[in-house]
């Protein structure tokens, strides 16, 4: 107990510095928002995701439309789930679930969230590597890797990993900074880089667009051993990839900061130049280099040295907080590690998970099964916050009665994951729909549980008000 | 100083969006296109540091 003691006020010793509310005084400005998420989602994911929607063969109407539902979806769950909770609490997704679940289950999903992390970043590194690989003439990996296909591969990879790491270990703030920097002038590489490769697909005026993009880009025809994307697919997949951050309520680490709750809305200008924009223009350029997905090749072709560059400072600038995070995250279950140590057992973990192209190739699926893990923490705070009162139930049980630990919310999480993929695996859901059932299953069995959880606490004389 | 930070930095996404849709319309070659791009980089990352704020939401 004293272990498991002091692992929780580590961890709270790490959190420390946003264990208040936040002040008044300290409230943003909108515009500061809007920033952050125009910056955050032009990212070095953005020339994975648009690629893979061609190789799935979405056709154009459902991309253009899909893309529009899902993400109009998406702003409206930052706004209507995280943004309320965030600006009524004004305290982190750690304190608030510490509150509401105890902090036991707040470590194992520090931990959880850690690994996530350190995949992600691999992806970022591998994203970069592939820009990198170009001046050697290096092998790209193709679609159907999934295991490193070349020595010289995992050489880059752990060149690029070494460096990304050290760097993060040196300066983490600097970076930050110079990610902000990069966000516009990368916005504009996206938009320029897909403009300049339109001729090579028989375009020549804005006017040829539409013709274009249906019979040259979104064809409606997937790639060989690739599966078939619908309006569907692409809609729930604009929708949950960031499901871990408006749903699963991670962003109520920024949206505290927020005046108010309509600041959500502001999540808008992240989906709409990023997850729209952008993902159009990566699949541009993916079409024009008759089938390539790797970033690297494909941002040379439409830029040339400043497209590798974009791919390179992307790739690291998206790393670096992911890496920062997982870090953050690790140092958990590591008693007394200095802060450089634990970022460079974090990036080792990245550069692993980097040299197997399959985390990019498979990036779409990655993100989903990220979000799904993700999902039910969030679900498990808007319900105890919002619809336990509702039902006469008392919110923030676990604090109240001072456990470390919420079964309600452990068994609630674990199941509805269980669930998920036996819908999955049973019923032939495809990953990418799992979300709406799983946030229905995570709802009603908190409110059963918790409903059970605190009668059984009732009946054993304690007040439950 | 800050006003003329802005100035160039303006200039270099002019420089890195704008020479790509007269490659659309064939009014200018890919390889003066990746040129231009690199010039705008270059103006963009000598001059935004001047006037961006380092202060995050954070």
């Amino acid at each position: 107990m004293a272990h498991k003691n002091n692992i929780s006020e580590r961890l709270d010793a790490l959190y420390e510095f946003d264990r208040e509310p936040v002040a008044k005084s300290k409230l943003q400005k909108v515009s500061n928002f809007i920033g952050l998420y125009a910056g955050e989602h032009v990212a070095g994911t953005e020339f994975v995701i648009g690629p893979l929607f061609v190789a799935h063969g979405v056709t154009a109407p459902d991309l253009f439309l899909g893309l529009l539902v899902g993400n109009i979806l998406a702003v409206l769950s930052w706004a209507i789930f995280t943004a309320p909770v965030a600006v009524k609490t004004r305290l982190t997704l750690y304190w608030q679930l510490k509150k509401v679940a105890g902090a036991n289950t707040t470590i194992v999903y520090s931990i959880v969230n850690a690994l996530a992390f350190c995949i992600l970043a691999g992806a970022m590194i591998a994203v970069s590597s592939t820009a990198v690989g170009l001046s050697f003439n290096m092998t790209m990996p193709s679609l159907d890797d999934f295991y490193p296909n070349s020595v010289e591969w995992i050489l880059v990879v752990f060149f690029v990993g070494l460096v990304v790491t050290a760097l993060a270990i040196l300066g983490f703030e600097k970076i930050s900074h110079f990610a902000k920097i990069c966000a516009p002038w990368m916005f504009l590489v996206f938009i320029a880089s897909a403009v300049a490769v339109l001729p090579k697909l028989g375009c020549n005026s804005i006017g040829d667009f539409w013709r274009v993009a249906n019979e040259k880009i979104w064809t409606g025809i997937p790639f060989e051993g690739q599966s078939k994307f619908t309006f569907w697919h692409v809609t729930f997949f604009a929708w949950f990839c960031n499901m871990s951050m408006h749903i699963g309520m991670s962003d109520m680490s920024i949206l505290r900061y927020a005046k108010n709750w309509k600041y959500g809305f502001t999540s808008a200008f992240g989906m709409f130049l990023g997850h729209y924009i952008a993902w159009v223009a990566s699949g541009i350029l993916c079409a024009a280099a008759l089938g390539d997905i790797a970033p690297g090749p494909i941002a040379y072709m439409g830029a040339g040295i400043t497209g590798a560059i974009t791919v390179i400072v992307t790739g690291w600038t998206t790393a670096n907080p992911t890496l920062y995070r997982a870090g953050l995250a690790l140092q958990v279950v590591t008693p007394n590690w200095k802060r450089w140590k634990v970022t460079l057992v974090a990036g080792l973990i990245t550069t692993i998970a980097a040299c197997f192209p399959g985390f990019i190739m498979k990036f779409l699926e990655f993100i989903a099964i990220q979000g799904l893990v993700m999902m039910p923490i969030g679900v498990i705070i808007i319900t105890d916050f919002w619809i336990l009162p509702k039902l006469g139930l008392k919110s923030y049980i676990v604090s109240y009665l001072k456990k470390d630990v919420s079964w309600a919310a452990i068994v609630t999480w674990v199941v509805s994951m269980a669930l998920s993929l036996w819908f999955n695996m049973h019923f032939g859901v495809e990953i990418f729909f799992l979300g709406l059932p799983g946030i229905l299953i995570a709802l009603l069995l908190y409110v059963l549980l918790s409903a059970i959880m605190q009668k059984k606490y009732s009946r054993t004389n304690v007040v439950v008000k | 100083m800050r006003k003329f930070a802005i100035i160039i930095s303006i200039l270099g996404l002019l420089f890195t969006v704008v020479p790509s849709f007269f490659v659309l319309y064939g009014r200018l070659s890919w390889d003066s296109h990746a040129l231009c791009m690199a010039i705008g980089m270059v103006l963009w990352f000598v001059s935004a540091p001047f006037w961006m704020k380092a202060k995050s939401i954070q």
